[in-house]
């Protein structure tokens, strides 16, 4: 594979340009199921493209006590690790021979990048309640990472390899991992983790719009807000890639394997967003206790589950 | 017309301040806001930060000791910003015009689009105002 055609794959296919035209196009589904749940019309389809635009073109503000450099570079930093994160995953799930061993601990680590330079660009900014921020953000990372890796240990150890085309190798096999106890539960615990890496409610509490105003992104505005709206969308199409990928059999775009993709996106979403919407945001001691008390429990129980082979 | 002023069209941000009203016309834009007239259609988001508003809705007399608070509010936001006055205080201080504490209306400090009058307006007529700052635009 040559350096074009990598170029390619990172910035059109399946990287930059598809990831983050259907990471809009899902964030547009989250506030319009939102708006369902409210019984509400909603925005129409093209509202989050919109959205982009007009940030893209408004002023950018820096702010008087922040640091220009670290500012200003770190929402593009955290888009380049999700669409990164975004490319290895769709390549090995579409051409199952780029694949290499532990390219799911790297998806794993890249995924991290996002929310690292978030908590990094809200220390720069110089805004007491940016800093509270970044500083729950990294709380919560710290908080969700457990569950997760030990539910795609689960997966990992049935496939007995942590390279995505074995896992998906033996998930067309032996059936997928929601056929099986252990994946059903290591699902549930990752559906959790996913809510918490999206910041979505009820562990939006980087953001946590009514009392720290923005939290994390407080000061960005213009272009940067651009940016990191299209971080969150991104990764609000990633994560559920990720889980899709580990438990549910993957995702193709070849034949009618196509709608499938789409039905099984659609409904980790839909899950998403009405947890969103059903639940109250929680402290972050809470979540942190959450997820290292009945989250990790359960991923525990997962990993046993499937050592004794169920 | 640029790419970026039609988009803005269709996705005006409002940041709230109050400088000073009685709350009522702060209770009518967040019924403005509910489900019931649903602004979202139209891409209307109320948002925390002044970082993020494309319209400043300011309820409300000026006060002696909001005055640089909201001058250091309007030089915060990012341009192109619009301002709109909501209630017959903001417009011409209302009831409270006589008051010890209170220096003006607000287009004596920072430049206005827009005066809803009303005390306080109905959310249909608050809807009305954003329109037609929009379709100045």
């Amino acid at each position: 594979m040559n350096a074009a055609n990598l170029m390619f794959n990172f910035l059109v296919f399946p990287g930059f340009l598809f990831t983050a035209v259907v990471g809009l196009l899902a964030t547009w589904v989250d506030r319009k199921v939102t708006a369902r749940v409210h019984w509400r019309v909603g925005p129409p389809w093209y509202q989050p493209f919109v959205d982009t635009a007009k940030l893209l073109g408004k002023e950018v503000v820096i702010p008087a006590g922040a640091r220009r450099t670290g500012f200003l570079l770190m929402p593009v930093v955290g888009l380049a690790g999700a669409t990164l994160a975004s490319t290895i995953l769709w390549m090995a799930n579409l051409y199952p021979s780029v694949s290499f061993v532990g390219d799911s601990i790297v998806v794993l680590y890249i995924m991290t990048i996002p929310a690292v330079a978030m908590i990094i660009g809200a220390s720069a900014s110089g805004n007491p309640l940016g800093i509270l921020g970044a500083a729950r953000e990294m709380k919560l990372l710290f908080a969700y990472e457990l569950p997760l890796v030990v539910a795609m240990l689960t997966t990992v150890y049935k496939a007995g390899s942590f390279s995505f085309e074995r896992i998906l190798g033996y998930q067309d096999a032996n059936g997928v991992m929601l056929g099986s106890v252990s994946g059903v539960i290591a699902f549930v615990v990752a559906i959790f983790c996913a809510q918490a890496k999206c910041t979505l409610l009820p562990f939006d509490i980087p953001e946590a719009e009514t009392e720290l105003a923005g939290g994390s992104h407080i000061e960005y505005s213009g272009a940067p807000l651009a940016v990191v709206r299209l971080n969150m969308a991104i990764m609000f199409f990633v994560v559920p890639v990720f889980i899709i990928t580990l438990f549910w059999g993957g995702v193709s775009l070849a034949g009618w394997r196509i709608l499938t993709t789409i039905l099984k996106y659609a409904a980790i979403v839909v899950i998403m967003v009405l947890i969103k919407n059903t639940n109250p945001r929680v402290r972050i001691d809470q979540a942190v206790r959450f997820f290292w008390g009945p989250m990790f429990v359960l991923s525990i129980i997962a990993m046993v589950l499937a050592v004794l082979g169920y | 017309m640029s790419l970026a002023l039609k988009a803005l069209k269709k996705s005006p941000w409002v940041f709230h301040v109050n400088t000073g009203a009685c709350n009522n016309c702060d209770i009518e834009i967040l019924d403005a806001l509910t489900p019931r007239f649903d602004v979202e259609r139209f891409g209307i988001l109320l948002v925390g930060s002044i970082r993020h508003a494309d319209v400043l809705l300011v309820s409300g007399p000026v006060t002696r000791n909001v005055l640089p608070r909201l001058k250091r509010l309007y030089e915060q936001a990012p341009k192109p910003i619009k301002v709109i006055v909501i209630g017959a205080c903001g417009c011409r201080c209302g009831i409270f015009r006589d008051g010890y504490n209170i220096i003006g209306p607000v287009d004596k400090y920072i430049p206005v689009d827009a005066y809803v009058p009303g005390c306080p307006p109905k959310p249909e007529t608050i809807i009305a105002g954003v329109v037609k700052v929009l379709g100045t635009l």
